[in-house]
């Protein structure tokens, strides 16, 4: 099934399964969302627990958190990762905090659903991953699928979870066809081995899993390829395993160079494994700056698999770190 | 070539140039939109065909030092305002040429000369700003007016209401324009809004307002000029309700099926296009004959623009790093 199809799969199976879960956001009931990530669940679950919402961010997100705390399991969908920045506080503010500061009396188990990253022509206001606004507020978890097995299974423990869950959904995947085993379950912090190797870890997340995974082949090398599924808590003892089997360690984002989630993985290991390492481990990212429009320089924007896999040559070959492009073409510092 | 400020300025008291634009607008999105279809142009575009009169009947009326911060819905703005068919075309192509250099798109319309502010993608996005340029105008001691632009179902959020009453209680010279063309997205107003006549809501703000039907160039100038001239004046801000229809979809391929059977019909009756003509014709300015050598003209006239736009350069790399961070120094280093 498609991408977008298991996330459809997962909200039918736990509405079905939980009648305290609902579901609300802008278009996503009538018109079965614009991505089509709702189809069929108006008809499913009738118009109490799935809901068209003016467009209000804002209010909505913070009904979610109410609701939450009153015995309901809401969902809602941010159509484009951007529209959370009106929202922000009664997520990361607000929801984020109710447990802590009850002394543990209430929860929140809600569910916020965004689409996010490039790759489609929708210019700079529409293509940024943004996991970095959510991913430094304890209290959240934060999860981003890679494939429709990790869309559905994923999807399901979100919602299940007690605690608020920002779900990050690559909005490129959508139209992607896997395999998906609905009794698989996936946990929330934990990573996932998708290929075993031994001479280099390459750790990525959502729509860099498949370039990694590709950069993999072309390179002929022996590369173990973690998915983290999970960036907030993420899976410290599944890297530093893996990195201790292989001594060098990739991370690939697709998010700007700056402030990116990979750094967070790097210092952790650099410390942990320090005289283990047989290179300094390497950040392939995109570059600081605005995703374009332009569809040549949108392409150029996202790491590619060629940058991949002539850093995981390089690094196992010569035990080095190649420079980003965009420093290797002289365009930027 | 005359440059986009002197397109605006020509439109001054020439009403057939205020056809003739409308016109040019009208094929224009015509255009857009097939090539759309035709994948010639990627990502996502927001036809304004059914609003032309609103977007040159504001143009006819603001002086060249007043500001418009206005939506991803602007490519007739845009060019009523002064851009040429072909720049915009260039930006929604992705190319050198465009506007914003290509890198920008369909939904980001920007020329400083003649007070087009980057057009937002985030609903809301530019009605604060657009309050704070009206406040530096009043500091600044200036005669000039700002604009926020933007639709019915943008009424539905925060920035909308706070906008209106920090404009309200600083008395800035801002207009708020709300295009209500029915439909945010793929909602028709009523079932996300409890009001239709949105121009209501200036009252929590004691703000004056004015309902007007935005099908009529001339009504709009009129209600236009009102709302101008009083901020202009230092009388504060004005909301304005246009009523008008979105012909077209929301964005992209939608093809608008949730629209009750008839309605888009009835509007049509009473297609600005349309109203303009008889109005000329009545005053002896406009004959068939002419009306429709105008269009076979602005056919051939668009026809140009586009195939100038395809044969125009892509930006290239460097592009990408460049505008980020301005280079010039603050006023007191
Ligand atoms: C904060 C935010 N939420 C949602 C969207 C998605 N979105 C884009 S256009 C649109 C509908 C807006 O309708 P309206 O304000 O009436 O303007 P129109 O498109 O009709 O010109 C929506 C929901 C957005 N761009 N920003
Ligand atoms: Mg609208």
């Amino acid at each position: 099934m498609r991408f977008r199809q298991a996330i459809v799969a997962a909200m039918t199976d736990e509405m079905k399964a939980d009648e305290s879960v609902i579901f609300f956001g802008e278009d996503v009931a009538a018109a079965e969302g614009p991505f089509k990530t709702s189809e069929g669940l108006l008809e499913n679950f009738g118009p109490v627990r799935v809901r068209d919402t003016p467009i209000s961010e804002m209010a909505f997100t913070g009904a979610a958190v109410g609701a939450a705390m009153m015995g309901m399991r809401p969902v809602i969908e941010i159509m484009f990762m951007e529209f959370l920045g009106v929202a922000l506080d009664q997520l990361v503010t607000e929801g984020a905090k109710m447990h802590y500061l009850s002394k543990g009396e209430f929860s929140v188990p809600m569910v916020v659903r965004a689409s996010c990253g490039s790759g489609l022509g929708f210019g700079s206001q529409h293509s940024q991953t943004l996991e970095n606004w959510v991913a430094a507020t304890p209290g959240l978890k934060v999860v981003q699928p890679s494939d429709p097995q990790s869309a559905y299974s994923l999807l399901r423990a979100a919602i299940q979870d007690n605690n608020p869950v920002m779900f990050l959904e690559p909005r490129i995947l959508y139209a992607e066809r896997g395999e998906v085993d609905t009794n698989l379950k996936m946990e929330i912090g934990r990573a996932r081995v998708l290929q075993e190797g031994s001479d280099v870890t390459v750790v990525s997340l959502g729509n860099m899993v498949s370039v990694a995974r590709k950069a993999i082949k072309d390179s002929g090398l022996s590369a173990e390829l973690i998915d983290l599924a999970t960036l907030v808590p993420w899976d410290r003892a599944a890297i530093l395993e893996s990195v201790k089997k292989t001594g060098r360690l990739i991370v690939v984002e697709e998010s700007p160079w700056s402030g990116g989630w990979g750094s967070e993985i790097v210092s952790f290991i650099t410390t942990e494994l320090f005289s283990d390492l047989k290179s300094a481990p390497m950040r392939i990212t995109a570059p600081d700056v605005p995703v374009p429009f332009n569809g040549t320089l949108e392409a150029r924007y996202v790491p590619t698999s060629e940058d991949v896999s002539a850093a995981i040559t390089e690094i196992v070959t010569n035990n080095k770190v190649l420079q980003p492009w965009w420093i290797q073409k002289g365009l930027n510092r | 070539m005359s440059t986009s400020l002197e397109r605006r300025e020509a439109l001054k008291d020439n009403e057939i140039l205020w056809y003739e634009r409308m016109l040019e607008i009208r094929e224009f999105e015509k255009r857009t939109n097939e090539l759309f279809a035709s994948g010639e142009i990627r990502g996502t575009t927001h036809l304004c065909v059914g609003q032309e009169a609103l977007a040159v009947g504001l143009a006819t009326v603001l002086e060249p030092e007043d500001v418009i911060a206005a939506t991803y819905r602007s490519h007739g703005i845009a060019l009523a305002f002064g851009l040429t068919s072909h720049s915009t075309m260039a930006e929604i192509m992705g190319k050198a040429t465009g506007c914003a250099g290509g890198v920008g798109g369909s939904m980001h319309m920007c020329d400083k000369s003649i007070g087009l502010l980057p057009t937002s993608a985030i609903i809301g996005g530019g009605m604060p700003v657009a309050a704070g340029a009206a406040l530096a105008f009043q500091i600044q001691n200036k005669p000039q007016v700002a604009v926020a632009f933007f639709g019915d179902a943008a009424t539905n959020i925060g920035a909308f209401h706070e906008s209106l009453n920090l404009a309200a209680i600083w008395k800035l010279p801002v207009v708020f324009v709300i295009d209500n063309n029915v439909y945010g997205e793929y909602s028709r107003i009523n079932l996300t809004t409890p009001i239709e006549d949105l121009h209501l809501r200036a009252a929590s703000y004691d703000m004056p307002s004015i309902k007007v039907d935005g099908m009529d160039i001339y009504a709009v100038q009129e209600a236009m000029t009102q709302a101008v001239d009083g901020a202009r004046r230092g009388e504060g801000p004005t909301l304005v309700e246009a009523k008008t229809y979105r012909f077209s979809g929301h964005s992209r391929a939608d093809q608008a099926l949730y629209r009750p059977a008839g309605e888009l019909e009835m509007w049509q009756k009473k297609d600005p296009i349309l109203l303009t003509e008889q109005a000329l014709t009545k005053k002896g300015l406009l004959s068939e004959a002419k009306i429709l050598d105008m269009k076979a003209a602005m056919v051939e006239f668009i026809d140009q623009a586009i195939n100038q736009a395809r044969l125009d350069p892509e930006p290239g790399l460097e592009q990408m790093f460049e505008n980020i961070y301005t280079a010039a120094k603050a006023s007191n280093a």
